[in-house]
Protein backbone atom coordinates (compact mmCIF):
# COMPACT_ATOMS: atom_id res chain seq x y z
CA UNK A 1 0.00 0.00 0.00
CA UNK A 2 1.09 3.28 -0.64
CA UNK A 3 2.44 5.65 1.92
CA UNK A 4 0.15 8.78 2.45
CA UNK A 5 0.60 12.02 4.12
CA UNK A 6 -1.04 10.96 7.50
CA UNK A 7 -3.38 12.90 9.67
CA UNK A 8 -0.64 13.96 11.51
CA UNK A 9 0.80 15.89 9.24
CA UNK A 10 -1.95 17.38 8.32
CA UNK A 11 -2.45 18.54 12.10
CA UNK A 12 0.74 20.11 12.32
CA UNK A 13 0.47 21.85 8.79
CA UNK A 14 -3.04 23.51 10.24
CA UNK A 15 -1.05 24.13 13.25
CA UNK A 16 1.49 26.15 11.66
CA UNK A 17 -1.33 27.97 9.07
CA UNK A 18 -2.84 29.07 12.06
CA UNK A 19 0.41 30.75 13.70
CA UNK A 20 1.51 32.13 10.41
CA UNK A 21 -1.86 34.09 9.84
CA UNK A 22 -1.25 36.22 12.38
CA UNK A 23 2.02 37.01 11.10
CA UNK A 24 0.87 36.95 7.78
CA UNK A 25 -0.78 39.87 5.62
CA UNK A 26 -3.89 38.39 4.62
CA UNK A 27 -6.13 40.26 2.15
CA UNK A 28 -8.94 40.03 3.45
CA UNK A 29 -12.12 37.88 2.63
CA UNK A 30 -11.74 37.16 -1.13
CA UNK A 31 -13.77 35.07 -3.67
CA UNK A 32 -12.37 33.52 -6.59
CA UNK A 33 -14.50 31.99 -8.70
CA UNK A 34 -13.58 29.40 -11.46
CA UNK A 35 -16.54 27.77 -14.39
CA UNK A 36 -15.86 24.25 -14.57
CA UNK A 37 -18.87 22.89 -16.95
CA UNK A 38 -17.89 21.45 -20.07
CA UNK A 39 -17.06 24.13 -22.18
CA UNK A 40 -14.98 25.72 -19.49
CA UNK A 41 -13.31 22.55 -19.03
CA UNK A 42 -12.24 21.89 -22.61
CA UNK A 43 -10.92 25.42 -22.76
CA UNK A 44 -8.38 24.66 -20.13
CA UNK A 45 -10.29 25.55 -16.72
CA UNK A 46 -8.67 22.89 -14.40
CA UNK A 47 -5.38 24.57 -15.81
CA UNK A 48 -6.42 27.90 -14.61
CA UNK A 49 -7.90 26.76 -11.38
CA UNK A 50 -4.22 25.14 -11.04
CA UNK A 51 -2.53 27.56 -11.58
CA UNK A 52 -4.47 29.83 -9.07
CA UNK A 53 -4.17 27.56 -6.57
CA UNK A 54 -0.56 27.73 -7.13
CA UNK A 55 0.00 30.74 -6.64
CA UNK A 56 -2.13 30.82 -3.59
CA UNK A 57 1.15 27.78 -2.38
CA UNK A 58 4.05 29.44 -3.21
CA UNK A 59 3.02 32.74 -2.51
CA UNK A 60 1.85 31.79 0.88
CA UNK A 61 -1.59 33.95 0.86
CA UNK A 62 -4.21 33.28 3.19
CA UNK A 63 -7.75 34.28 3.32
CA UNK A 64 -8.95 33.25 -0.45
CA UNK A 65 -11.48 31.07 -1.35
CA UNK A 66 -10.85 29.09 -4.28
CA UNK A 67 -14.37 27.80 -5.55
CA UNK A 68 -16.05 26.55 -8.69
CA UNK A 69 -19.15 26.89 -10.68
CA UNK A 70 -20.94 25.07 -13.58
CA UNK A 71 -21.11 26.83 -17.31
CA UNK A 72 -22.94 30.65 -16.80
CA UNK A 73 -23.76 30.61 -20.74
CA UNK A 74 -20.52 32.74 -22.27
CA UNK A 75 -18.66 29.40 -23.14
CA UNK A 76 -16.99 31.49 -26.02
CA UNK A 77 -15.20 33.29 -23.29
CA UNK A 78 -14.17 30.46 -21.49
CA UNK A 79 -11.95 29.86 -19.26
CA UNK A 80 -13.76 32.56 -16.50
CA UNK A 81 -12.78 33.47 -13.60
CA UNK A 82 -14.87 35.86 -10.97
CA UNK A 83 -13.24 37.92 -8.38
CA UNK A 84 -15.31 39.23 -5.33
CA UNK A 85 -13.23 41.07 -2.64
CA UNK A 86 -15.26 41.75 0.80
CA UNK A 87 -18.14 42.73 -0.09
CA UNK A 88 -17.95 44.33 -3.18
CA UNK A 89 -19.10 43.66 -6.75
CA UNK A 90 -18.20 40.38 -8.97
CA UNK A 91 -15.78 41.62 -11.42
CA UNK A 92 -15.79 38.44 -14.51
CA UNK A 93 -12.82 37.66 -16.00
CA UNK A 94 -12.74 35.98 -19.96
CA UNK A 95 -10.21 33.73 -21.79
CA UNK A 96 -8.17 33.65 -18.39
CA UNK A 97 -5.54 30.92 -19.11
CA UNK A 98 -2.77 30.43 -16.26
CA UNK A 99 -0.39 32.63 -16.97
CA UNK A 100 -3.48 35.33 -16.88
CA UNK A 101 -4.95 33.77 -13.58
CA UNK A 102 -1.45 34.60 -12.10
CA UNK A 103 -1.89 38.12 -13.37
CA UNK A 104 -5.54 38.25 -11.56
CA UNK A 105 -4.23 37.14 -8.43
CA UNK A 106 -1.04 39.72 -8.39
CA UNK A 107 -2.88 42.83 -9.92
CA UNK A 108 -6.15 42.31 -8.54
CA UNK A 109 -6.38 40.16 -5.24
CA UNK A 110 -3.06 41.64 -4.59
CA UNK A 111 -3.02 45.23 -5.32
CA UNK A 112 -6.69 45.74 -5.52
CA UNK A 113 -6.50 46.58 -9.13
CA UNK A 114 -8.71 44.77 -11.87
CA UNK A 115 -7.32 44.45 -15.42
CA UNK A 116 -10.02 46.16 -17.20
CA UNK A 117 -8.70 44.27 -20.93
CA UNK A 118 -9.60 40.91 -19.65
CA UNK A 119 -13.17 41.98 -18.62
CA UNK A 120 -16.25 39.55 -20.19
CA UNK A 121 -18.04 41.85 -22.09
CA UNK A 122 -21.84 43.09 -20.28
CA UNK B 1 -10.54 17.03 -23.64
CA UNK B 2 -8.04 14.66 -24.72
CA UNK B 3 -7.29 13.05 -21.06
CA UNK B 4 -9.60 10.81 -19.36
CA UNK B 5 -8.71 13.08 -16.27
CA UNK B 6 -10.94 15.60 -17.88
CA UNK B 7 -13.80 13.32 -18.06
CA UNK B 8 -13.39 12.44 -15.30
CA UNK B 9 -13.67 16.07 -14.14
CA UNK B 10 -16.66 16.64 -16.38
CA UNK B 11 -18.85 14.00 -15.22
CA UNK B 12 -18.54 14.83 -11.44
CA UNK B 13 -19.13 18.19 -12.32
CA UNK B 14 -22.50 17.13 -13.33
CA UNK B 15 -22.92 14.61 -10.02
CA UNK B 16 -22.56 18.38 -8.44
CA UNK B 17 -25.21 19.89 -10.69
CA UNK B 18 -27.59 17.27 -9.36
CA UNK B 19 -27.13 18.12 -5.90
CA UNK B 20 -24.88 15.30 -4.87
CA UNK B 21 -23.53 15.24 -1.06
CA UNK B 22 -20.78 12.42 -1.32
CA UNK B 23 -19.00 11.42 -5.23
CA UNK B 24 -16.95 8.48 -5.38
CA UNK B 25 -14.67 8.95 -7.86
CA UNK B 26 -12.76 5.67 -9.12
CA UNK B 27 -10.31 4.75 -11.90
CA UNK B 28 -9.42 0.91 -12.21
CA UNK B 29 -6.46 -0.55 -14.20
CA UNK B 30 -5.91 -4.40 -14.81
CA UNK B 31 -3.22 -4.83 -16.58
CA UNK B 32 -3.64 -8.14 -17.17
CA UNK B 33 -7.03 -8.31 -18.45
CA UNK B 34 -6.05 -5.15 -20.59
CA UNK B 35 -8.88 -3.03 -19.29
CA UNK B 36 -9.08 0.76 -17.96
CA UNK B 37 -12.50 1.91 -16.08
CA UNK B 38 -13.47 5.65 -14.79
CA UNK B 39 -16.62 5.54 -12.56
CA UNK B 40 -18.52 8.36 -10.59
CA UNK B 41 -20.97 7.16 -8.38
CA UNK B 42 -23.40 9.77 -6.95
CA UNK B 43 -26.48 10.34 -4.80
CA UNK B 44 -27.76 13.02 -6.44
CA UNK B 45 -30.77 13.65 -7.89
CA UNK B 46 -30.84 10.93 -10.07
CA UNK B 47 -32.69 10.64 -13.90
CA UNK B 48 -35.95 8.56 -15.53
CA UNK B 49 -35.17 5.92 -17.17
CA UNK B 50 -36.30 7.94 -20.63
CA UNK B 51 -33.80 10.83 -19.33
CA UNK B 52 -30.84 7.81 -19.70
CA UNK B 53 -31.46 6.96 -22.51
CA UNK B 54 -31.11 9.92 -24.15
CA UNK B 55 -28.15 10.76 -22.17
CA UNK B 56 -25.80 10.07 -25.02
CA UNK B 57 -27.88 12.33 -27.76
CA UNK B 58 -25.64 15.70 -27.40
CA UNK B 59 -29.11 17.26 -28.18
CA UNK B 60 -30.60 16.07 -24.41
CA UNK B 61 -29.16 17.95 -21.61
CA UNK B 62 -30.53 19.30 -18.52
CA UNK B 63 -28.60 22.58 -19.08
CA UNK B 64 -30.50 25.90 -18.83
CA UNK B 65 -27.50 28.02 -20.75
CA UNK B 66 -27.76 25.70 -24.09
CA UNK B 67 -29.22 23.69 -25.72
CA UNK B 68 -26.65 21.12 -26.83
CA UNK B 69 -24.48 18.57 -23.84
CA UNK B 70 -21.72 17.25 -24.64
CA UNK B 71 -20.03 15.80 -22.05
CA UNK B 72 -21.40 12.06 -22.14
CA UNK B 73 -21.43 11.73 -25.91
CA UNK B 74 -17.85 12.53 -26.23
CA UNK B 75 -16.98 10.11 -23.37
CA UNK B 76 -19.02 6.94 -24.52
CA UNK B 77 -17.62 8.00 -28.13
CA UNK B 78 -14.09 7.42 -26.92
CA UNK B 79 -14.64 4.65 -24.96
CA UNK B 80 -16.44 2.86 -27.94
CA UNK B 81 -13.46 3.43 -30.27
CA UNK B 82 -11.50 1.77 -28.09
CA UNK B 83 -13.15 -1.14 -27.56
CA UNK B 84 -15.25 0.01 -24.79
CA UNK B 85 -18.28 1.03 -23.75
CA UNK B 86 -20.06 3.74 -21.57
CA UNK B 87 -22.92 2.59 -19.09
CA UNK B 88 -25.54 5.24 -16.92
CA UNK B 89 -27.21 3.56 -14.05
CA UNK B 90 -29.66 5.99 -12.62
CA UNK B 91 -32.57 6.16 -9.84
CA UNK B 92 -35.03 9.25 -8.85
CA UNK B 93 -34.10 10.45 -5.93
CA UNK B 94 -31.36 7.94 -5.13
CA UNK B 95 -28.22 8.81 -7.11
CA UNK B 96 -26.69 7.98 -10.61
CA UNK B 97 -23.80 5.70 -11.26
CA UNK B 98 -21.51 6.49 -14.77
CA UNK B 99 -19.32 3.65 -15.68
CA UNK B 100 -16.65 4.40 -18.83
CA UNK B 101 -14.31 1.45 -19.50
CA UNK B 102 -11.69 1.53 -22.16
CA UNK B 103 -9.45 -1.14 -23.60
CA UNK B 104 -6.14 -0.40 -21.74
CA UNK B 105 -3.77 -0.63 -24.92
CA UNK B 106 -5.54 0.87 -27.40
CA UNK B 107 -3.96 3.13 -29.55
CA UNK B 108 -6.80 5.11 -29.36
CA UNK B 109 -7.12 5.00 -25.38
CA UNK B 110 -6.73 9.05 -24.17
CA UNK B 111 -4.19 8.88 -21.47
CA UNK B 112 -5.27 9.44 -18.12
CA UNK B 113 -4.07 12.52 -17.71
CA UNK B 114 -3.38 14.86 -14.34
CA UNK B 115 -6.00 12.42 -12.17
CA UNK B 116 -4.34 14.17 -9.16
CA UNK B 117 -5.40 17.58 -10.69
CA UNK B 118 -8.94 17.16 -11.30
CA UNK B 119 -9.70 15.48 -7.73
CA UNK B 120 -7.73 18.74 -6.54
CA UNK B 121 -9.93 20.98 -8.11
CA UNK B 122 -12.85 19.19 -7.14
CA UNK B 123 -12.33 18.85 -3.29
CA UNK B 124 -11.49 22.58 -3.22
CA UNK B 125 -13.78 23.74 -5.98
CA UNK B 126 -16.99 22.43 -4.03
CA UNK B 127 -15.96 21.88 -0.15
CA UNK B 128 -19.25 20.82 0.49
CA UNK B 129 -19.37 17.67 -1.38
CA UNK B 130 -17.76 14.79 0.13
CA UNK B 131 -15.10 13.40 -1.99
CA UNK B 132 -13.62 9.90 -2.14
CA UNK B 133 -10.92 8.83 -5.00
CA UNK B 134 -10.48 5.63 -5.58
CA UNK B 135 -7.17 4.85 -8.17
CA UNK B 136 -6.44 0.95 -8.70
CA UNK B 137 -3.29 -0.67 -10.73
CA UNK B 138 -4.01 -4.02 -10.36
CA UNK B 139 -3.32 -5.13 -7.11
CA UNK B 140 -2.76 -2.06 -5.01
CA UNK B 141 -5.15 0.82 -4.41
CA UNK B 142 -4.91 4.69 -3.25
CA UNK B 143 -7.58 5.63 -1.38
CA UNK B 144 -8.32 9.51 -0.81
CA UNK B 145 -11.30 10.36 1.24
CA UNK B 146 -11.71 14.32 2.10
CA UNK B 147 -13.77 13.11 4.70
CA UNK B 148 -11.07 12.83 7.38
CA UNK B 149 -9.16 16.22 6.65
CA UNK B 150 -12.24 18.02 6.71
CA UNK B 151 -13.04 16.84 9.96
CA UNK B 152 -9.86 17.64 11.52
CA UNK B 153 -9.76 21.07 9.89
CA UNK B 154 -12.84 22.30 11.22
CA UNK B 155 -13.03 25.49 10.10
CA UNK B 156 -10.29 26.05 8.58
CA UNK B 157 -10.50 26.84 5.19
CA UNK B 158 -9.06 24.04 2.25
CA UNK B 159 -7.60 26.90 0.81
CA UNK B 160 -4.74 28.19 2.87
CA UNK B 161 -1.51 27.19 1.67
CA UNK B 162 -0.29 25.14 3.95
CA UNK B 163 -3.50 23.32 3.31
CA UNK B 164 -3.26 23.45 -0.56
CA UNK B 165 0.49 22.22 0.01
CA UNK B 166 -0.80 18.73 1.84
CA UNK B 167 -4.15 18.00 -0.66
CA UNK B 168 -1.53 18.53 -4.07
CA UNK B 169 1.05 16.43 -2.27
CA UNK B 170 -1.12 13.74 -0.69
CA UNK B 171 -2.75 12.95 -4.58
CA UNK B 172 0.28 13.49 -5.81
CA UNK B 173 2.18 10.98 -4.00
CA UNK B 174 -0.45 8.54 -3.69
CA UNK B 175 -0.89 8.57 -7.73
CA UNK B 176 2.16 8.58 -8.75
CA UNK B 177 3.17 5.64 -6.25
CA UNK B 178 0.88 2.89 -8.26
CA UNK B 179 3.48 3.87 -11.25
CA UNK B 180 6.26 3.16 -9.53
CA UNK B 181 5.94 -0.77 -10.42
CA UNK B 182 7.59 -1.85 -13.63
CA UNK B 183 4.63 -3.83 -14.96
CA UNK B 184 2.47 -1.33 -15.30
CA UNK B 185 3.80 0.60 -18.33
CA UNK B 186 2.04 3.94 -18.73
CA UNK B 187 3.73 5.95 -20.91
CA UNK B 188 1.56 8.41 -20.19
CA UNK B 189 2.06 9.27 -16.75
CA UNK B 190 5.10 11.98 -17.25
CA UNK B 191 2.94 14.45 -15.71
Amino acid sequence: MPVVKSLEDLRRLKQEALEKRQARTTTGRVQVTVAMGTCGIAAGARETMKAILEYIESNQISGVVVTQTGCIGKCDYEPIVEVVIASGEKTSYGKINPDRARRIMKDHVGDGKPITEWLLPA
Amino acid sequence: MNELALHLLDIAENSVAAHARTVQLSVVEDTRADRLKLSVADDGKGMTAEKVAHLADPFVTSRTTRKVGLGIPLLKAAAEACHGYLTVDSIPGRGTTLEAEFQRSHIDRMPLGDVAGTVLTLVVGWPEVHWIFRYRVDDQEFLFDDQPIKEELGDMPLCEPEILAFLRQSLAEGVASLHTNPDSMSLELSF
